[in-house]
């Protein structure tokens, strides 16, 4: 589980993020959507620790992250896997080498050790032979699932992925959320999800906060997000002349 | 930024460089890497700027000595003494800062934008220690051995020159190289191609750490990290020089 408390982010002068309290729980997806530059992003980045946060507090599993060391923070950080946007695998790397790069850093396997827990994590993300391929030579959606093994060949507790179905087409897009949502109850980790993919909330959304200019307008989950009254929420989730049209029929 | 605060985030820059490695055995497997890259890559250009530069220095000091009254192996002399003092050290520096700053500040630049940096913080690794400690430790290591190669090579470079052009014979400028040598001069140069090699890929990695925006800031900030590099290695050529020679 994942709290954050009355969390403020300035950049300068500008507020991003605004007195921003949620909790995000364990064996769900939790997803944070908004409108692009609305500060989800910033807040993702924020509770794993790579922006600083000006007030508040995150807790993971009541440890005060904000409190700890740069080393504490360093050892947590191996608890957590982080798909990014533009999945920031190492592009002088094969695949196997991104996934194989924390076992060699953290872990004392043998190489045939590590080599099965590579081999296991990419067979989880439904891919096979492209161990000796590198990113250059993969597709999007390849590269995302890439991404994926690489931040669960830990076994992470939590896991975070920011906007994982940008750039990919509705269908993979469909195929990556069903795999982030499987890893998330299979393994009985916290996910966080960046999107604004209002297919992923309908798919995966369990636990969905709104945000909206830096602060949090609206949570619930995918059931409850239809029936909301919240104006801003509406015309997100309604941006659409199709969905608009669906809601008036309702 | 004003400079303090450049000073300041350079400084803490280097704790975190140099703060324990995660785990030795990759750092040292990265070294070795580096090394290839960053050293064994730059043995070609060394090679080629210092034969030409040691018979340039030959030919325009035959030049300047019309007077028949002054030994020729003096010329020999002045293309040791000019190689070991100073072309050896800090031009091949110069010419390092440029080839090896730049490809190090575009490096580190591109891991920053493409967010390959976050991943490896995300992963609990120091990526300032694992990405900057090795090529800082492997240039320290190799660039002295560059530099011993530029001054074989230069003066090997001058006195095919002479003989080529007849500038001076082959006995004369050998007997000049051999003239009044001061071992000195090279444990000189070699202190100072420690400090370049660490001016140059400190330099040029901060740069590439601390870039924000796209490829046209990757660009920009290999050009500060050369040029800054340049400068701080005249500098501190001067600051040697004067702690070392006077």
């Amino acid at each position: 589980m994942i709290s954050v408390a009355n969390i403020y982010k300035l950049f300068g002068k500008e507020t991003v993020l605004k007195d921003i309290s949620v909790t995000f729980d364990q064996g769900k997806s939790n997803l944070i959507i908004g409108r692009s530059g609305s500060g989800k992003t910033v807040l993702l980045k924020s509770i794993v620790g790579l922006h600083d946060v000006d007030r508040g507090a995150i807790y993971f599993d009541n440890r005060n992250f904000l409190e700890m060391s740069d080393k504490q923070k360093q050892e947590l950080r191996k608890e957590m896997g982080m798909l990014f946007q533009g999945t920031a695998l190492f592009d002088s790397l094969t695949v196997e080498e991104n996934i194989i790069f924390p076992l060699q850093m953290f872990t004392d396997m043998t190489y045939d050790e590590k080599i099965e827990r590579v081999n296991t994590c990419l067979k989880m993300v439904n891919l096979e032979k492209v161990n000796h391929l590198y990113p250059a030579e993969l597709s999007g959606g390849m590269k995302k699932r890439v991404g994926i093994a690489r931040a669960i060949v830990q076994s992470p507790k939590y896991l975070f992925c920011d906007e994982p179905n940008s750039g990919l087409d509705p269908i993979t897009a469909l195929v990556i959320d069903k795999l982030i949502s499987d890893i998330t109850h299979e393994l009985n980790i916290t996910t966080i999800v960046n999107t604004h993919d209002m297919n992923s909330v309908m798919e995966i959304g369990e636990k969905v906060v709104f945000i909206h200019e830096g602060i949090k307008c609206w949570e619930g989950t995918k059931d409850e997000i239809l029936n909301s009254d919240d104006k801003y929420l509406n015309n997100f989730v309604f941006a659409s002349n199709l969905a608009k049209k669906i809601k008036k029929m309702k | 930024m004003g400079i303090f605060t450049v000073l300041g985030r350079y400084v803490l820059l280097l704790y975190k460089v140099f703060s324990k490695p995660e785990k030795m055995k990759i750092y040292a497997r990265q070294t070795v890497v580096e090394i290839e890259n960053l050293g064994l890559n730059s043995i070609g250009i060394v090679i080629i700027i210092s034969i030409f530069i040691g018979a340039v220095i030959t030919l325009q000091t035959r030049y300047n000595l019309e007077n028949s009254w002054i030994p020729l192996y003096l010329i020999g002399l002045t293309a040791r003494d000019t190689i070991l003092l100073e072309f050896s050290s800090t031009m091949v520096g110069l010419i390092l800062a440029g080839k090896v700053g730049s490809n190090i500040a575009s490096e580190i630049g591109h891991m920053r934008i493409t967010e390959q940096i976050d991943a490896l913080e995300m992963m609990g690794i120091n990526s300032a220690s694992y990405l900057i400690l090795p090529k800082i430790v492997a240039a320290v290591i190799f660039n002295p051995l560059l530099t011993i190669i530029s001054m074989i090579v230069g003066i090997f470079g001058g006195w095919l020159a002479a003989i080529i052009t007849g500038a001076v014979s082959s006995a004369d400028y050998i007997y000049g190289i051999q003239y009044w040598f001061e071992p000195f001069y090279v444990t000189y140069a070699l202190v100072k191609t420690v400090v370049y090699a660490f001016i140059i890929t400190s330099v040029s990695a901060f740069y590439g750490y601390y870039v924000k925006g796209g490829a046209l800031e990757v660009g920009r900030c290999s050009t500060k990290g050369v040029v800054y590099s340049s400068i701080l290695i005249l500098l501190f050529d001067v600051i040697l020089t004067q702690l070392m020679l006077s």
